[in-house]
């Protein structure tokens, strides 16, 4: 993988912090995001990777303490102020959640979820807006999607809904994806669609991706670096390849032994015993 | 109540079928009426893990639930140990079908949160003694799953989701089931704790003689504590056979679309195989 040199970072996180009340919940978390590029966040529930997302889309829960920086281009995000955050939103970046059922909103049509946020943001006409929204929903591969606009979201299958919220979070051309856990609540068949869409856009749109998941074999099909999160804190972050078949720090490679099907993971009944064994 | 731990009375049986699901049909009313289950046939022995497989909405919980009495057959038999199993209407459930019990996917809404945890192994020991059964005092059983036994007198919300799942097979357990059933009980999990709690619950029904059905979306490691699989499409079964031949050599053209779809976490970087957005697959079963 040799693109690795000419790819742009667009997004530089270094030694953030973020406190809530008493606790801690990230500690001085490196990451950087390139152009082109899947950064996975790999952890279980608790360990931070939710809290990294949100912090980079100025959304982290109101009293938040945050210290360290996140770097857009020249301009440095922490710190600054709401008006100009909430600008960069969905232009700069954009989030894509884990459930479409509860981020697409059940009462309004695709065509008003998509064209509004594109009028809004951009300050285009109906009629260009409409052709736009049409173009996005075929990028995500939504069939016939001029007739997609008029429907519901509950007249989409899951999956479809997370291409459409995918869509919503693509409207404004942002540089950069967060995507939450955007396949856990899919079927596995579901997911492998929506997985080869975001690797497409990645590599077809040079948009960044930081793909929040605790799913490693998620993560393995489509992430290029692999950071693991423990804690508030990153332990490692690697190459894919690396970090599944050499991770560097034990608490990775405890994850990748309870797995089955990863190298040095479970691959009998026995084997699991002996891990409740230890 | 007796202390330590005796095999449950049938342990000696294993192979007989226990539970017999013949012909299962149930609809959900509607408009349209929704055909959740469709001609469902399953067999549990004694002693035997069965793994029924699915994606969501194909049925597989609405199986369990019929299984249990939950929802009304609208055709088809259940029978468990010789005789059907009638549907949970007003009246409390008969002594003899608490040995029936089931795990559910969300321990933190399975368990009552005011209640001490020992108290609510307690339930399970009522069950098990209410239709002349022994059980162990709910320390034991903690104990058993691999808890702390002095941590009956604590709460639900000190625990983690894997430790609270591992409270809820205690509660199951400790009713002495003689088939334990298991509604995507890993599902709600961290991805390191789902095989062995999976493991876990095989032991442990295995251990009392007790069969186990096992459901989940998740065939990695259903495989590994199945004995047989079931695989479930569309409110039909479309493949059933050895646990190991399936994984191995899927003969059912959405079984094998269902495997190429999972994510394989080695770092090779291969992509899953979707299927095409319209894929419709027979409903013919393989069955071996």
């Amino acid at each position: 993988m040799t693109r690795d040199h000419a790819t742009e970072t667009v997004l530089e996180i270094a030694g953030l912090t973020v406190g809530i009340g008493r606790t801690e919940i990230l500690r001085g978390v490196n990451l950087s995001l390139k152009a082109g590029r899947i950064q996975g966040l790999a952890g279980e529930s608790g360990s931070g990777k939710t809290m990294t997302g949100l912090a980079v889309m100025g959304l982290l829960p109101s009293g938040s303490r945050v210290t360290g920086s996140i770097t857009y281009g020249d301009l440095e995000l922490v710190g600054l102020s709401a008006r100009r955050r909430n600008a960069l939103r969905g232009t700069a970046m954009a989030m894509v959640f884990q459930d479409p059922s509860t981020s697409l909103h059940p009462m309004l049509s695709v065509s008003a979820q998509l064209t509004d946020h594109l009028r809004h943001h951009l300050g285009i006409s109906r009629g260009a807006a409409r052709d736009r929204a049409v173009e996005l929903l075929d990028t995500v591969r939504i069939p016939d999607p001029a007739g997609a606009l008029r429907r519901y979201p509950h007249q989409f299958s899951g999956g479809q809904r997370q291409r459409i919220a995918i869509a919503i979070a693509l409207a404004c051309s942002p540089r950069i994806l967060i995507a939450d856990e955007p396949t856990t609540a899919l079927d596995v068949t579901v997911q492998a669609g929506v997985l080869h869409l975001l690797r497409d856009l990645a590599s077809e749109m040079g948009l960044a991706v930081l793909l929040v998941t605790h799913d490693l074999g998620v993560m393995s099909a489509v992430a290029d670096r692999v950071a693991v999160m423990r804690h508030g804190e990153v332990v490692e972050n690697g190459e894919r390849h690396q970090v599944f078949t050499a991770p560097a720090h034990p608490y990775t490679a405890s994850l990748l032994a309870s797995l089955p099907g990863a190298a040095g993971g479970v691959q009998s009944l026995d084997d699991v015993r002996a891990l409740e064994g230890l | 109540m007796t202390g330590g731990w005796q095999p449950a009375e049938q342990a000696g049986r294993v192979g007989a079928a226990l539970l017999d699901v013949s012909g299962l049909r149930v609809t959900y009313r509607g408009r349209p009426p929704v055909r959740a289950v469709d001609g469902v046939e399953l067999t549990v022995a004694a002693g035997q893990v069965v793994g029924l497989v699915g994606e969501s909405g194909c049925g597989k919980s609405t199986v369990a639930r019929a299984i249990c009495g939950l929802v009304k057959r609208e055709a088809g038999t259940v029978t468990f140990d010789g005789t059907p199993v009638t549907t949970l209407g007003l009246r409390r459930r008969p002594a003899e079908l608490t040995r029936i019990q089931m795990v559910f996917q969300d321990p933190y809404a399975s368990l009552h949160p005011r209640r001490a945890i020992g108290v609510q192994i307690g339930d399970g020991v009522r069950a098990a003694m209410a239709r002349g059964a022994t059980s162990s005092a709910p320390s034991v059983w903690l104990e058993r799953v691999g808890l702390d036994p002095a941590a009956a007198s604590r709460y639900p919300h000190e625990f983690s989701g894997g430790q609270r799942q591992r409270i809820a097979i205690a509660r199951s357990l400790a009713a002495r089931p003689d088939l334990l059933i298991g509604d995507e009980p890993i599902s709600a999990l961290d991805a390191s704790t789902q095989a062995v709690v999976a493991a876990l619950m095989r032991d442990l029904a295995v251990e009392s003689g007790a069969g186990l059905l096992f459901i989940s979306h998740d065939l990695s490691v259903v495989r590994l504590i199945a004995d047989r699989l079931v695989v479930m499409y569309r409110g039909r079964i479309v493949e059933s056979g050895a646990a190991e031949d399936i994984w191995r050599d899927p003969q059912h053209p959405y079984t094998q679309a269902l495997l190429a779809a999972v994510p394989v976490p080695d770092g090779s970087g291969r992509m899953p195989a979707p299927p095409a957005d319209d894929a419709e697959y027979p409903l013919q079963a393989v069955l071996r």
